[in-house]
């Protein structure tokens, strides 16, 4: 005699339909048939010993996608099932010529309860076959559990969304990596770092699971050697991670790019910058005030991301600056601090703006400082209009702000102009550049109206010597 | 709904809620003190005083110097300084 398993639910029409095919197989079969109900164990009606699978985890543990689902058993063990209603298959899987005379020759089933939205990541957790390793903290009742991460020290002062293995367990399933893999160390303190305390940081800072291969990029970028994590957050300077993101990713989870785009407002942009920031606050060791050393921070630390606009496909990204195609998906991480605003309302020729930009770059960390700080002049779309009506290609811009920024080193050593800040007094007979070799990047961001373009100053410790701009490929699911 | 609030640690867990710091030296006199210079402008003028007043209280004073204060020490240095010396004092600057 063969034995048999059958998952139903009340609420299914195809379930409700073979109610007396069920009646049928249960006199037959007696005890050699079980039924498991997901939603009503009063469901299906004249069924004795019916078991209530409404915790699913019958249903869970032998992967039912489909009511019913009929499985034949081979002891305890699986032989064969089948689902939905097809006669003439339900007929040859039990060897009933008659079974469901009467009926339909054909229904399709409905969903399994486990197959409803989020049911997978809490019946993981139900049963036990999540793969989470983190230390689990009980709270007291009594505790607030907003507060409760304020009061631990996770904060960068405003709320975190609180990290509970469900918001965790969603988080690691936005990206295809094993949870338990370690990404590197995360400095200052070099603490071995897994996928899921990324996700842990990345729940907290309110990240949807979608943003999480950035997330994920943006770290492995902060980790290469030559972006220079530890100093840069241990520095007295006002530096910190800027992320910038290129390609097909942006629209695909929603970056702002355009208006406001270095501004508040945008949930991927906010988020994402943020968890690099809670990541190393939270992993690395990295608080303010203790190896944290800024002398004054800057509002950037909170986070600092934004997407490049690609609307025009005649100016380089980026990223095709730093040697990907326009369809890769890729995080840029400059060491970086505040915005400077470079205000040209009047300027309709390359020539003319690029002096003009020129002059404000100047600025960068002291007017009378060469080759110390890098920087990003960060370009809005009427004035790379500029350019490109002008025959301009960003190369031409960069040479010419090369060109521009060439200064004999008498005006600017020490004590020249009666300012004691400046070059050392070898210099005096050099001419200088502002900016090392590839320490000028452009990029394009804003909205369409407003001839503002600005500077993100970079950390005075730039080249070899301290952090360089690190890009990184961005591998989504 | 009343089961206890779990939340999962975002730290690097390395830390257990009370951490043991090393023994102090109850002397300077004939102790060895390593004198890290992390590389920033001026390091030598602070850690010259520095020794000078080690020296008087009895103590013999090495000196240690960082490639770059930007980065972590390399390994061997910090394992030269523990092999050599009793204690270390890490010469910041600004």
């Amino acid at each position: 005699m063969k034995s048999y398993a059958l998952v139903v639910k009340k609420d299914c029409p195809t379930c409700a339909l073979i109610e007396p095919v069920i009646s049928q197989l249960s006199e037959l079969h007696g005890s050699d048939l079980q039924v498991y109900t997901q939603d009503d164990p009063s469901f299906p009606e004249g069924i004795s010993d019916v078991k209530d699978d409404s915790q699913l985890e019958f249903s869970y543990r032998n992967n039912i996608e489909v009511v019913p689902t009929l499985i034949e058993l081979d002891g305890a063990e699986e032989h064969s099932r089948i689902y939905g209603w097809d006669k003439k298959q339900w007929q040859e899987f039990t060897g009933l010529e008659e079974l469901g005379d009467g009926l339909v020759d054909f229904k399709p089933g409905c969903g399994s309860k486990t197959q409803d939205p989020g049911m997978d990541e809490i019946l993981a957790l139900r049963f036990g076959t999540s793969k989470l390793q983190a230390r689990e903290l009980s709270l007291a009742e009594s505790e607030d559990i907003m507060e409760a991460c304020f009061d631990r020290g996770w904060s960068d002062g405003l709320p975190v969304i609180p990290p509970t293995p469900l918001r965790v367990l969603k988080m690691l399933n936005g990206c295809d990596r094993e949870a338990d893999e370690i990404i590197g160390n995360i400095p200052p303190d070099n603490a071995p770092c897994s996928i899921e305390k990324l996700a842990i940081n990345a729940v907290m800072a309110g990240c949807k699971p979608e943003y999480f291969p950035v997330v994920i990029a943006s770290v492995e970028a902060a980790l290469q050697d030559r972006f220079c994590m530890h100093g840069l957050l241990c520095t007295t300077y006002f530096s910190s991670p800027v992320l910038i993101v290129n390609g097909p990713i942006v629209k695909q989870i929603g970056m702002n790019s355009g208006m406001n785009a270095l501004g508040q407002g945008n949930r991927a942009n906010a988020t994402i910058g943020r968890a690099l920031q809670l990541i190393i606050r939270n992993v690395g060791g990295g608080v303010p005030g203790k190896i944290d050393r800024a002398a004054m921070g800057n509002p950037g630390k909170y986070t600092y991301c934004f997407a490049e606009d690609e609307s025009d496909e005649n100016w380089n990204s980026l990223a095709m600056d730093r040697g990907f195609q326009r369809q890769e998906s890729v995080i840029s991480l400059f060491a970086g601090d505040g915005l400077q605003p470079i205000l040209d309302q009047q300027s309709r020729s390359p020539e003319s703006l690029a002096k003009s930009m020129a002059q404000s770059l100047r600025s960068v960390a002291n007017c009378k400082l060469f080759g110390l700080a890098d920087a990003i002049l960060v370009v809005c779309p009427e004035h790379r209009r500029v350019f490109m009506e002008g025959n301009w290609s960003k190369e031409n811009l960069k040479d010419a702000l090369y060109n521009e920024l060439i200064t004999p080193g008498s005006e600017v050593i020490r004590g020249a102009d009666g300012i004691a800040e400046g070059m050392p007094a070898k210099f005096s007979d050099k001419q200088l550049n502002k900016f090392r070799d590839d320490g000028l990047h452009i990029v394009t961001v804003g909205g369409t109206a407003g001839m503002f373009s600005a500077i993100i100053g970079g950390w005075v410790a730039s080249g070899e010597r301290g952090s360089q701009i690190v890009s990184q490929k961005i591998c989504s699911v | 709904m009343n089961s206890p609030t779990v939340l999962l640690d975002p730290t690097a867990e390395l830390h257990a809620s009370q951490r043991q710091i090393l023994p102090r030296l109850s002397s300077l006199a004939g102790a060895t003190v390593g004198l890290l210079d992390i590389s920033k402008p001026r390091g030598k003028e602070f850690l010259d005083e520095v020794e000078k007043q080690l020296s008087e209280a009895g103590a013999t004073v090495k000196r240690y110097m960082k490639p770059t204060f930007t980065r972590i020490a390399p390994t061997e240095l910090n394992q030269k300084i523990s092999v050599e010396c009793d204690a270390v004092i890490e010469g910041l600057a600004d």
